[in-house]
């Protein structure tokens, strides 16, 4: 599990590779939200995720729950990294009859725990993984990553009071603040205010870092798994930028959910080391 | 060539129509890009409230803003209209508070996103709950006329659009032939009637095509009205052919054919054949992969047809 972050950067570039592969293949899906939560999720499986890629059922492994399923490029990513599944299943993203199904879908995909695709709903789902796993006495942890637009609905601030009312420890969330969601940038869509302060409020253990710097990103995860902040839920606040590694598509609304064309592919395989300008 | 576009299309074309109107107000839920709304908050901003993404606050600041003599129209998916659908019941159905509600990308034809976004249910729910009229137009001309037919209305409505290109039907229509409530002919038939809405009318119209070469000559009806539905145009039918389909990208439970069977048990009577999604969820797919894997294209509808026929 333990890495060095040279090592975990390595990770996260080929995976970055593959996200851009797959909505490039596919000529439709969600490469910024991937791009922005691939370094979180790229550490989070490497080092700290307890997962058996070869039994991705086993009861006490750790749950993770990509509640913004949108972003399903980046999981499949770190999924074939794993070996959960292979990197010939990422072709099947958003092809008829494909385990890499649009959203995170866990009828569809080894190693995928929650389907997604309605925002809002992925922190009540862990909120009850993490309930169970109290029941059952189990250190299994639920792991949820939501988005900074999903954040606006209502229902994630119902799971938000009733984790911290419930002590769940065990319920760890990171959020993806990129600043961007579908129609434009949040600050024009709905202002959200003080974020850290909003958490806070609700009984939260808060710690806020720069979602790509990887020092950071295992600080943020220590910070998620350490002890003294086991008394209750913690999320992490993580700063990213919107499609970041692809120079084009950082901080570029229009990139939520379009795909790159064959130039820009070109492109982006150049900026990510993968080919020869 | 036929000229394709999406119904969604001639939403967000509706919304600029009726922008003369003051008290047209327009309200979204961080999808304007794909209901078409975008246009309207481009050209009206001042005019577009913005509510995030919160479909359940989206439906009732509709209702307190209807209450206050304004014209709200509302729109996210199809599917997440759903999440609001306590709001629009005891919120906006029950005060009967004129808000209307838009549903884009309706249907396993949306495509690729997967099940999580192929509402499927959509005008089965929304056709339960007393004053909302339903509406599923099937191409952009006619979802433009009907939208703007809502802001005349005193009732809360619900219309699905899709979010992919289907042949336009009604170029150079007379817009007065485009009512509310009405269904209309496409082609006159007399053995059996294929009654459908959405995307599927096109498909049906493919299917009357393929019935011909067989000796058989169907109507086609376009009803893009669920409810209220147009009884007396199902009883023509009934007289008239004495068998009937019924097509639409829903599940086969609770929509279109659902409202046409509730007619038929009360009324004259003809066999029944349903083609709509057969109660399970959507999956990836191209929109017309969709069509095929769910059963719901034109050779489907045709095989229908046959065999409601044979039910005669
Ligand atoms: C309940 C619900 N409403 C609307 C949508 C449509 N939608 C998909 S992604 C998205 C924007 C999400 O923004 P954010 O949570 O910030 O995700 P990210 O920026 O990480 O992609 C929207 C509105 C949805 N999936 N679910
Ligand atoms: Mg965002």
């Amino acid at each position: 599990m333990s890495k060095s972050i040279s090592e975990l950067e390595e990770i996260a570039r080929k995976c970055r590779v593959e996200i851009v592969k797959m909505v490039h293949r596919a000529q439709a899906g969600h490469p910024g939200g991937s791009l922005s939560e691939i370094d979180l999720i790229s550490a989070l499986y490497a080092t700290r995720m307890r997962v058996r890629p070869d039994q991705p059922d086993w009861e006490d492994r750790d749950r993770f729950i990509l509640s913004k399923g949108h972003a399903s490029p980046g999981m499949y990513a770190i999924l074939a990294e794993m070996g959960f599944i292979s990197h010939e299943d990422l072709k099947s993203y958003r092809v008829l009859g494909g385990v890499c199904q649009g959203h995170v879908d866990m009828k569809w995909c080894p190693g995928v725990d929650f389907s997604a695709g309605s925002l809002g709903m992925g922190l009540s789902f862990g909120m009850g993984c993490a309930t169970a796993a109290r029941l059952d006495a189990s250190e299994r942890r639920a792991f949820v990553m939501i988005g900074d637009g999903e954040m606006q609905e209502g229902s994630v601030w119902e799971a938000a009071m009733a984790a911290a009312h419930h002590e769940l420890g065990n319920l760890k969330v990171i959020l993806d603040r990129n600043r961007i969601q579908n129609d434009d940038f949040c600050e024009e869509q709905m202002r959200m205010f003080d974020i850290p302060a909003k958490w806070k409020a609700f009984g939260w253990n808060v710690k806020e870092i720069d979602g790509h710097d990887m020092t950071q990103v295992m600080e943020g995860l220590d910070f998620l798994e350490a002890p003294e902040n086991c008394n209750g839920p913690s999320i992490l606040i993580a700063h990213t930028i919107k499609g970041a590694g692809i120079s084009y598509m950082e901080n570029n609304p229009s990139f939520h959910g379009a795909a790159p064309n064959d130039e820009q592919f070109h492109q982006a395989m150049v900026e990510l080391g993968e080919v020869e300008a | 060539m036929t000229r394709m576009a999406a119904t969604r299309d001639g939403y967000g074309q509706a919304l600029l129509d009726l922008a003369d109107n003051p008290k047209v107000v327009v309200l979204e839920a961080d999808l304007g890009k794909s209901t078409k709304s975008l246009h309207f908050r481009k050209a009206h901003p001042e005019r577009t409230v913005s509510c995030g993404i919160g479909e359940q606050n989206m439906l009732l600041v509709g209702a307190g803003m209807a209450a206050s003599g304004y014209i709200p129209f509302a729109s996210t998916f199809a599917i997440f209209t759903e999440r609001a659908f306590e709001q629009m019941r005891n919120g906006v159905a029950r005060p009967n508070l004129a808000v209307h509600l838009c549903g884009s990308h309706g249907g396993t034809h949306t495509g690729t996103d997967g099940s999580s976004a192929q509402s499927i249910e959509d005008l089965a729910v929304f056709r339960t709950l007393p004053n909302v009229t339903v509406l599923h137009p099937c191409d952009d001309v006619s979802t433009r006329i009907l939208t703007a037919r809502l802001a005349e209305t005193n009732s809360p409505s619900y219309m699905r659009t899709a979010r992919n290109k289907t042949p336009v039907l009604y170029d150079d229509v007379d817009p007065e032939s485009i009512q509310i409530g009405k269904g209309i002919e496409l082609k006159d038939g007399n053995d059996v009637a294929i009654i459908a809405c959405g995307v599927l009318v096109s498909e049906s119209l493919k299917a009357a095509e393929m019935l011909i070469e067989e000796g058989i000559n169907a109507s086609v009806i376009d009803m893009h009205t669920l409810k209220p539905l147009d009884g007396a145009l199902v009883d023509q039918m009934v007289e008239r052919c004495g068998a009937l389909v019924t097509a639409e990208d829903h599940n086969v439970i609770g929509g279109l054919g659902s409202a046409v069977a509730e007619h038929l048990v009360a009324n004259a009577f003809a066999p029944l054949e349903m083609v709509g999604v057969p109660d399970r969820f959507g999956e990836s797919g191209q929109a017309d992969e969709m069509l095929d894997v769910m059963k719901l294209s034109a050779k489907y509808i045709a095989e229908a047809a046959k065999k409601a026929i044979s039910r005669k």
